[in-house]
């Protein structure tokens, strides 16, 4: 008896996940260059982007804040506190502003534009666009996409650049390090390439992730009140945990 | 609302933001960049053995950072390792004897180049030669002497 439920879950999770992929591929595949669609993805860009640029800040500023005060501690005893900016670095720029920035994108504009698109659907304004011949892809979820695409990655080095800020703060203004020595540490020990590239690869991967599953669960989101609000809980919770999973899937194959 | 126009701006800015953010980080924190130092000049020095020593290590005297470590090479006639010092133009006075260590920072830190001041009235000058080194004490070599002193000691 208890196969019969296991299997239509699966079924069911399997036929989601098909049906997510042909969305995206619609919409990727639909893609026109004009000039139209390049000032609607610049406002998108503005209003998922750099209306983040608050939480990504603070975020940022803190996470490298307290990850130097902790890295600078323990390594302190072991009497190699002058490493702390590789430590600093390599954690940062390979693991912690790509997922970091990721998930807090999902919670600061994937739901943004999974309640905007759920609600156009329950409005019927999807409906209106079709029945005057305007492809709603083309209009509504292509541009919330690339924008989402330019985005993660940008948001992600304002949050790698934050985070270094923080811990130049506390290692060098509070701890009194050697600016020389904590710059020259981090250049000697951080491949432009195989560290900061693939970190930066990573940031595109997830921001594919995080725009690809917002606009699709708002686009499939039922058109009542109840089902917007699942749409908005489904893209945080999804976002977390596939950018979480591709992480190690990524860091395994780049390592 | 905010017209159209502000909202262009505002996003070509965010755009401007992560270009800026990408060139400081590449530039500033991975091995791409030079270490930004004001006016500089060259010495060299030749070790038996420089260890884990590697190039932009620090150059110190008295625990204080004065340059940096340029290059590494072996020197193909005397077979020992030629190591470039570039350093900061504001200690042009050092003398002309000081002499150069390889130096490991604690237990497991890196290694350094430890300068000692002699006492020449005559500085180093760009291009001098440090002919007074120390080469790196290797872990391996000493512990191996140390385990084939004691075995001496008691038979």
């Amino acid at each position: 008896m208890s196969t019969a439920p296991a299997q239509t879950w699966i079924v069911m999770a399997v036929r989601r996940l098909g049906n997510a992929g042909v969305f995206l591929l619609t919409a990727l595949g639909g893609m026109k260059c004009s000039f139209f669609h390049a000032g609607e993805t610049m406002r998108q860009i503005y209003y998922i982007g750099a209306r983040s640029l608050v939480i990504i800040m603070m975020s940022g500023f803190f996470v490298g804040l307290v990850m130097t005060l902790q890295t600078y501690d323990t390594l302190n005893r072991f009497g190699a506190g002058d490493s702390v900016s590789t430590v600093l670095g390599l954690a940062l720029f390979k693991e912690l502003g790509p997922v970091l920035t990721a998930i807090l994108f999902a919670g600061r504009a994937g739901t943004a534009v999974a309640a905007e698109i759920g609600l156009m659907r329950a409005t019927e304004q999807i409906d209106a666009l079709d029945l005057m011949g305007i492809d709603p892809i083309e209009r509504i979820v292509q541009p919330r996409l690339l924008a989402g695409f330019i985005a993660v990655p940008i948001l992600t080095l304002v949050f790698n650049f934050m985070a270094l800020l923080g811990g130049v703060f506390f290692a060098i203004g509070m701890m009194g390090i050697d600016p020389l020595t904590f710059w020259g540490n981090m250049q000697n020990s951080i491949g432009l390439w195989e560290d900061f590239g693939t970190g930066m690869l990573k940031a595109v991967a997830f921001g594919v992730i995080a725009s690809w599953l917002a606009v699709y669960f708002g686009w499939t989101a039922k058109p009542t009140s109840e089902g917007v609000a699942k749409a908005t809980t489904h893209t945080v919770i999804a976002t977390a945990i596939s950018v979480l999973l591709l992480d190690f899937v990524l860091s395994a194959l780049m390592l | 609302m905010k017209s159209s126009n502000q909202v262009e701006i505002a996003a070509g800015i965010f755009l401007l933001l992560g270009i800026a953010a990408l060139i400081f980080l590449a530039v500033e924190a991975t091995d791409s960049g030079g270490v930004k130092t004001g006016e500089t000049y060259e010495v060299n020095a030749y070790f038996t053995n420089v260890g884990g020593l590697k190039p932009k290590a620090p150059v110190a005297m008295a625990g204080v950072t004065l340059g940096r470590v340029a290059s590494i090479e072996l020197d193909q006639e005397s077979l020992e390792a030629r190591v470039v010092m570039k350093i900061d133009s504001r200690f042009d006075d050092l003398p002309s004897d000081t002499s150069a260590s390889v130096l490991t920072s604690g237990i497991l830190g890196d290694q350094y180049i430890g300068l000692e001041p002699g006492g020449a009235p005559d500085p180093l000058a760009d291009g001098d030669r440090i002919l007074l080194t120390n080469s790196a004490v290797v872990l391996e070599q000493l512990i191996g002497r140390y385990l084939f002193n004691s075995d001496e000691g008691s038979e």
